[in-house]
């Protein structure tokens, strides 16, 4: 026996909306949470991606023992949580022994995991230790420019997916109209061995030049750490080709009553409904203006001058 | 897009997402300070956002009210999608009817004219058209039984039409459902049939039941549940019963040899080397004195009734068996001997 369930709210139906699969996709919410134990630099690590990430991220505080990314049985509690909070890039930090100051950074395609690169922080300096002028702070929520170097990138699988991976978490909103004077920050990559990276967060200073173009400054704000890469995974065949899958462009919605015409070029129709001249009210109605309270007053008029001659006449 | 500089290395810039990457860089040998480092890597850093901000503002621009906007191209990196790709609605069994019949949608108006107030009525909702109250009189026709109710039966009509729309909407949202198809603000619940005809809806189960549950039907296979394949995510089950600890085969004269100090423990109580110490006797007394008031009391009560016959009917108290008193005073009275 099946029931059929709907949302009796406008507010529940334009939420489901929002998370329903969609033609093409608006930005990507991200997840960051952390493992058992956790040191001093990887809380500074989190939140400082949570700060960069502030329109589209959700951070957990709670510890979370039972979240083991790599293994096949670890990751229900993290599809349960993009579930419900409707992300599908995760950063997941953790310290142990082994592994120190370890960060998953990880994809979900339909809620499911995608693929996994984990790599380790060294080096990481916080946002509070750069001083620089604070008028020329990035503004959040900005898009960034983002800026990959390094022949590493190309030529070594775990960076080529760090890279992937990187660009869709610093990557923001894809928008279609870019305002440019608001264009203030960029992210620098830096691949400095076959297994290091080096990130750093700078604001951008456009300075004049001869031409429309600005000539740019980077001036390093935000943190800066070196990424190692540890262990990565990659999604399988069938799984890519299906989320690198996009619909065929939508042939665009004919606009009504526009048409064109190989002489005249676009030509548009506009219906006008009857106009009733006598019936449309007039703007500024005078109360000594309105017809049947002229004649009215008349009719009354003409009754009293009746009656007085009446009177006057018996 | 490839952009060629003065240096002659190309750059890969993607203008859709402000993005460039330059694949022909490389730390011929690891600079030796962090801030050489830091340096070089900004360096290249600003030539490559350079090179996007190149094609960024060249492209053509509006005015507004904040600062020049531009139309961004579309983004050339391919992405994997974070959700599949919305499926189609599959056309329902009546569209489906329409298309092999030709049968086209007409528009209806919100008002119809209606002939017996001579108004314009609504098509559904309050006052409207052929409501089924508005109906004075029915007409007996031949084929009418005797002494049925032809509104009654008006409204059980209408009341079946309704059921029959609402299981035909239920089967087309299931097969939408079985293509993945389902619209967004529609979710399909189970419930279950209720058993003798009772009203109420199943209780929902808790976690801890079902796992209890599970655990009781993993108890009943062969092995006891201890083999079974686990589900991903799924808790070892929990120890039922009494937690029994063995002590270990092989130990040490150490401090506390547990198997020495157990069977001391276990003589004690039973030779009572330390009786005293084993009879509680506060709970003794009070047992006593309870024992004595219940039998006063007994006693006063049959001598109010006195009637010998009832004393007969009446269970006799005495041959309940006496307690934990008589314990240590007999192994006294055996060991006196």
């Amino acid at each position: 026996m099946m029931r059929i369930k709907t949302p009796k709210n406008g507010r529940v139906r334009r939420e489901l909306e929002k998370r329903a699969p969609k033609l093409v996709e608006t930005g990507k919410k991200t997840l960051i949470l952390q493992g058992t134990k956790t040191s001093g630099t990887l809380n500074g690590v989190l939140s400082e991606i949570y700060h960069l990430k502030k329109g589209g991220a959700v951070r957990f505080t709670r510890k979370n023992d039972n979240i083991r990314p790599f293994e096949s049985g670890g990751e229900t509690s993290l599809e349960f949580f993009s579930l419900k909070t409707d992300c599908s890039l995760f950063v997941y930090g953790s310290h142990s022994k082994k592994r120190p100051n370890n960060l998953v950074i990880g994809r979900m395609y339909d809620h499911h995991v995608y693929d996994l690169v984990e790599v380790g922080v060294e080096n990481f300096k916080s946002i509070e230790s750069f001083n620089y002028d604070k008028k020329m702070a990035p503004r959040v929520g900005s898009k960034p420019f983002i800026a990959f170097v390094g022949e590493g990138f190309e030529n070594v699988d775990e960076l080529k997916h760090l890279k992937e991976v990187l660009l869709d978490l610093l990557r923001g909103e894809v928008v279609e109209n870019i305002n440019l004077a608001g264009v203030d920050r960029a992210y620098v990559c830096t691949a400095i061995s076959s297994n290091k990276v080096y990130l750093t967060h700078c604001a951008l200073r456009l300075k004049k030049s001869g031409t429309v173009v600005p000539r740019m400054e980077l001036v390093e704000v935000g943190p800066s750490m070196d990424l190692v890469v540890r262990r990565h995974r990659l999604p399988n065949e069938g799984l890519r080709k299906e989320a690198m899958r996009t619909a065929k462009d939508q042939p665009k919605k004919k606009i009504k009553n526009v048409s064109s015409d190989a002489i005249e070029g676009t030509i548009g129709k506009i219906y006008i409904p009857d106009q009733k001249v006598g019936d449309v009210a007039l703007p500024n109605k005078a109360k000594g203006v309105k017809r049947e309270r002229r004649e009215a007053k008349k009719k009354e008029a003409n009754e009293r001058a009746s009656k007085k001659q009446r009177v006057e006449s018996e | 897009m490839e952009m060629e500089t003065e240096s002659q290395k190309p750059f890969h810039v993607d203008v859709g997402n402000l993005l460039a990457f330059n694949p022909f860089h490389n730390f011929p040998s690891l600079p030796t300070s962090r801030e050489e480092l830091v340096k070089e890597c900004l360096q290249e850093g600003t030539k490559l956002v350079q090179a996007v901000a190149d094609s960024l503002f060249n492209l053509p621009s509006t005015e507004d009210v904040d600062g020049p906007l531009v139309k961004l191209p579309p983004p050339s990196t391919k992405l994997p999608r974070e959700k599949h790709l919305p499926k189609p609605k599959p056309p329902t069994k009546w569209e489906e009817f329409a298309k092999k019949k030709g049968i086209q949608k007409r528009k209806k108006d919100k008002v119809v004219w209606d002939e017996q107030t001579g108004t314009w009525k609504r098509r559904f909702g309050y006052d409207r058209v052929n409501d089924d109250k508005d109906i004075p009189i029915i007409e007996a026709k031949m084929t009418d039984e005797p002494g049925a109710d032809p509104f009654a039966k008006r409204q059980d009509d209408k009341k079946k039409r309704v059921e029959k729309q609402e299981k035909n909407r239920l089967q087309n949202l299931k097969q939408a459902a079985k293509i993945g198809a389902l619209p967004s603000h529609v979710q399909l619940a189970a419930t279950a049939l209720p058993i003798t005809g009772t009203q109420a809806a199943p209780k929902k189960v808790t976690k801890d039941e079902l796992g209890n549950v599970a655990g009781m039907a993993a108890t009943s296979t062969a092995s006891g549940g201890k083999f079974d394949r686990k589900l991903p995510g799924e808790k070892p089950a929990k120890k039922q019963g009494k937690h029994r600890k063995f002590l270990p085969v092989v130990e040490g004269s150490g401090i506390g040899s547990r198997e020495k100090e157990q069977t001391e423990n276990v003589l004690n109580k039973l030779i009572s080397k330390h009786s005293h110490e084993i009879l509680n006797v506060g709970k003794a007394v009070t047992m006593y004195n309870v024992k004595k008031e219940k039998r006063a009391r007994n006693k006063r009560s049959q001598e109010g009734k006195s009637a010998s016959a009832t004393n007969k009917l009446k269970p006799k108290k005495q041959l309940h068996k006496n307690t934990g008193k008589k314990g240590p005073g007999s192994s006294k009275k055996g060991k006196a001997k």
